[in-house]
């Protein structure tokens, strides 16, 4: 769309920076201006419909010049244009504004991102730990956590016939 | 006044007999395996052929216990407390490779294999199996009730040695374990 | 420190004033929850205040597993997220990744992958409707489902060799051409079977009072609640959202194809429930129209393009297929997508389920973040609850039809 991207540069200037990939069309976005960028999305652009939000450990990525990113998939519900807009953040404290009180839905989806990054979302209401049990302490998607883990999984006291 | 043997060992092959074919499964289906265990309940496969179709969901009515599914680090402290509260005797079959051996997920979060938490009589391989196969399993445990069972329980009794492999924890290097303790007998239960 | 639950029992801050509420653990082991979720409900009496679900006990690092599997590897895993319709998470995962790596599709394989997706529409479709009538206490709605379901399986089974699981999928194809007696069964099914086992289903709940009753007025999800919260698919369109990537954003053969969008206006669970089973309508009829109209021709892209696996017969007879199977299943070699990322969704059973794949130009990908629209239903269950007895909890959680790997991944 290109009117939302122009009102965008007019508006924003140098802290966005947009591309397009196939048919995604992205804002890479400064993370202190995030809140203002996508009020501006939600009501001028009426992408009204979050759809997911991801995030990335760009640890040892290939020119990659920040650790963390985190991206929101928007979409208009009528008429189903899309725009990704793109934050990265770093260590040691990453921390972006939670979007929680413009879409309800980012509720579980910053949950999950603080659970599996370690990304702090300021500003939501509830932000516990949501696949991961609560006693657990790393981030488990993060490039520098093993896949199999570090014996976690097996910290279990057997049960025999002789207990049952 | 004290029974000759000859009637005790009646007594066996009529529990036996009953306990074998009325096996009341509680199904403790976590992923993809329940639906094929729902598949052999229903119309075409009909698991009551076998007279293990009642199905309880309370673990206290139940004596064999059907783990369907991977079972994962969190599922680990549950999945112990309810094979604690099946009244003996009771029988646990390991449905499909991930309750089995962890399957395809070698993961930080999945346990390879229950049997490394729980004793397992009947493991059934496939991902998931196909509902002949539990059929099969369910043959397969009726046998070994009937082969090994006693009218009180003592073959359970004597059986006080934890079965299965030991766990990976203690394998690996101390630098490589981080030490998260879990223990059922906490952690389902009110924090203080 | 103990794993203990993550949410703790003792909920409720302000006990003194309010003493009546109790607190009751629903779950993870409940028949009602099909699989493993839990709720943590604050109750007034019999009616539920205040839900939280705690979730995670499924939870097996399906996306941490998909960076250290190549892009046809991973498909075996998709599979097992969304277990009840396997076939469009296949899907779904390689619509991204052709996406990432700019192929076109031949038109056979656009056709064949339609079909399919639209028979594990209907199979997911008649699991939620039997299950959630199952957990009613409508036990025949559920047998006659099932039988409808073994018949799918035994295509897919006829298909790819696995009747629960098939990866068919592939990279710019499939594993194998389907075979004429495939395609008789499909016409079959979708013209004697299916037709039959819909209106038997329909004849069975559409007028079952005790039915109409548990599920009438229950769990309300208004249109605007709906957007806000991110919700997809047949949740959304009961709620009257017209959104629908077959239609929005057409992908694979379905722009060929004449089919309805279902919507209903009352957003309640027997709306859930009847755009469901309109749904299935919707796909007997897209399957009835792509199942005669399949075109002749490879169903891989060209061996040319480097991409797809070279059946059997070229890999051993010519030396191009040899190299070029070489080539992809060597470590170092494999794929080389562009480094960048791209998200690509389609429209599951559930909702839109798309992956978000960031490449760095090796053969297994970055990221492979899933968006999975039981996640986004599941976090709606607070809302839908509220103000309802706990009789009404199965009710609402059969006609959001979450599937617990799929939410825990």
């Amino acid at each position: 769309m290109p009117d939302v991207q122009q009102l965008m540069t007019d508006r924003f200037g140098d802290a966005f920076r947009p591309s397009v990939f196939r048919d995604n069309v992205r804002y890479a976005v400064l993370a202190d201006r995030l809140i203002e960028v996508m009020t501006f999305l939600r009501t001028e652009g009426r992408f009204d419909f979050l759809v997911d939000i991801a995030g990335i450990d760009y640890l040892h990525y290939p020119d990659a010049t920040d650790r963390y990113g985190v991206v929101y998939c928007l979409a208009n519900s009528e008429t189903a244009e899309r725009v990704y807009v793109k934050v990265l953040l770093n260590d040691p404290e990453p921390r972006v504004k939670s979007v929680y009180p413009i879409w309800k839905g980012a509720d579980w989806m910053e949950r999950e991102i603080y659970d599996m990054y370690g990304v702090v979302f300021e500003g939501h209401p509830d932000l516990r730990r949501i696949l991961m049990p609560e006693g657990f302490a790393l981030y488990p998607l993060r490039k520098d956590y093993p896949l199999r883990g570090r014996g976690e999984r097996h910290n279990f006291p057997p049960v025999t016939r002789a207990e049952s | 006044m004290k029974f000759p043997d000859f009637i005790v060992t009646r007594l066996d092959w009529l529990a036996n007999e009953a306990r074998a074919n009325s096996l009341w499964p509680m199904p403790f289906a976590t992923a993809c395996c329940g639906i094929e265990l729902m598949a052999t309940a229903a119309s075409r496969y009909d698991i009551g052929r076998f007279g293990a179709e009642a199905m309880r969901f309370s673990p206290r009515q139940c004596d064999l216990m059907l783990v369907a599914g991977r079972v994962v680090m969190k599922m680990v402290p549950v999945l112990q407390r309810i094979w604690l509260q099946m009244p003996e005797p009771k029988w646990c079959i390991s449905m499909g490779a991930c309750a089995s051996s962890g399957g395809v997920f070698d993961t930080y979060a999945v346990v390879q294999g229950i049997d490394r938490f729980l004793p397992v009589d009947v493991y059934i391989p496939g991902c998931p199996p196909r509902p002949e196969q539990l059929l099969r399993s369910v043959i397969d445990l009726q046998e070994k009730v009937k082969a090994t069972g006693t009218v009180n329980a003592r073959e359970v009794a004597a059986r006080a040695a934890y079965e299965g492999p030991t766990s990976l924890a203690n394998q690996l290097a101390p630098d490589e374990t981080m030490v998260v303790p879990g223990d059922y007998r906490s952690a389902t239960r009110l924090r203080d | 420190m103990p794993l203990a639950p993550a949410v703790p029992f003792s909920v409720d801050e302000e006990a003194p004033e309010k003493e009546f509420l109790y607190t009751l653990n629903f779950g993870p082991q409940h028949p009602a929850t099909h699989t493993t979720l839990r709720l943590v409900l604050t109750l007034d009496g019999e009616t539920i205040v205040k839900a939280v679900p705690d979730i995670g006990y499924l939870h097996s690092g399906f996306e941490k597993l998909g960076e250290d599997l190549d892009y046809n590897q991973y498909v075996t895993i998709v599979d097992r997220m969304n277990y009840i319709s396997p076939i469009c998470n296949e899907i779904s995962w390689h619509h991204a990744v052709e996406k990432l790596m700019g192929i076109e599709l031949t038109p056979r394989c656009k056709y064949i992958r339609t079909i399919i997706a639209e028979l594990a529409r209907i199979s997911d479709h008649l699991l939620c409707v039997g299950a959630a009538a199952l957990d009613l206490g409508g036990i025949t709605a559920f047998l006659y489902a099932f039988n409808m379901r073994e018949k799918i399986y035994d295509i897919f089974e006829t298909m790819a060799g696995q009747r629960f699981h098939p990866s068919y999928t592939r990279v710019g194809g499939l594993m194998v051409d389907v075979t004429p007696e495939w395609v008789e069964m499909t016409r079959r099914f979708i013209r004697d079977d299916f037709p039959k086992a819909h209106a038997d289903i329909v004849r069975l709940l559409n007028r079952n009072k005790i039915f109409i009753d548990r599920t009438r007025g229950i769990g309300v999800l208004t249109k605007e609640e709906a957007i806000n919260r991110s919700a997809a698919g047949p949740v959304a369109r009961a709620s009257g959202v017209t959104r629908d990537l077959r239609k929005d954003e057409p992908y694979l053969a379905y722009p060929d194809l004449d089919f309805d969008v279902v919507c209903s206006r009352s957003g309640d669970c027997l709306a859930r429930y009847l755009v469901r089973m309109e749904e299935m309508r919707e796909s007997a009829r897209i399957i009835a129209q792509a199942v005669e109209n399949i075109p002749a021709g490879p169903v891989n892209v060209d061996v040319e393009d480097k991409l797809t696996i070279p059946d059997k017969a070229a890999t051993y007879r010519s030396i191009e297929g040899l190299i070029q199977h070489f080539e992809l299943f060597m470590w170092n070699r494999r794929w080389k997508p562009p480094v960048d990322e791209v998200y690509g969704a389609t429209e599951a059973p559930n909702g839109e389920l798309g992956f978000y794949i960031v490449s760095d130009g090796e053969g297994r990908p970055w990221r492979a973040r899933t968006r999975p629209p039981s996640f986004i239903h599941f976090a709606l269950f607070p809302l839908l609850m509220e103000g309802h007895v706990i009789s009404d909890v199965p009710a609402v959680l059969g006609s959001l039809n979450i599937i617990a790997a799929e939410l825990d991944r």
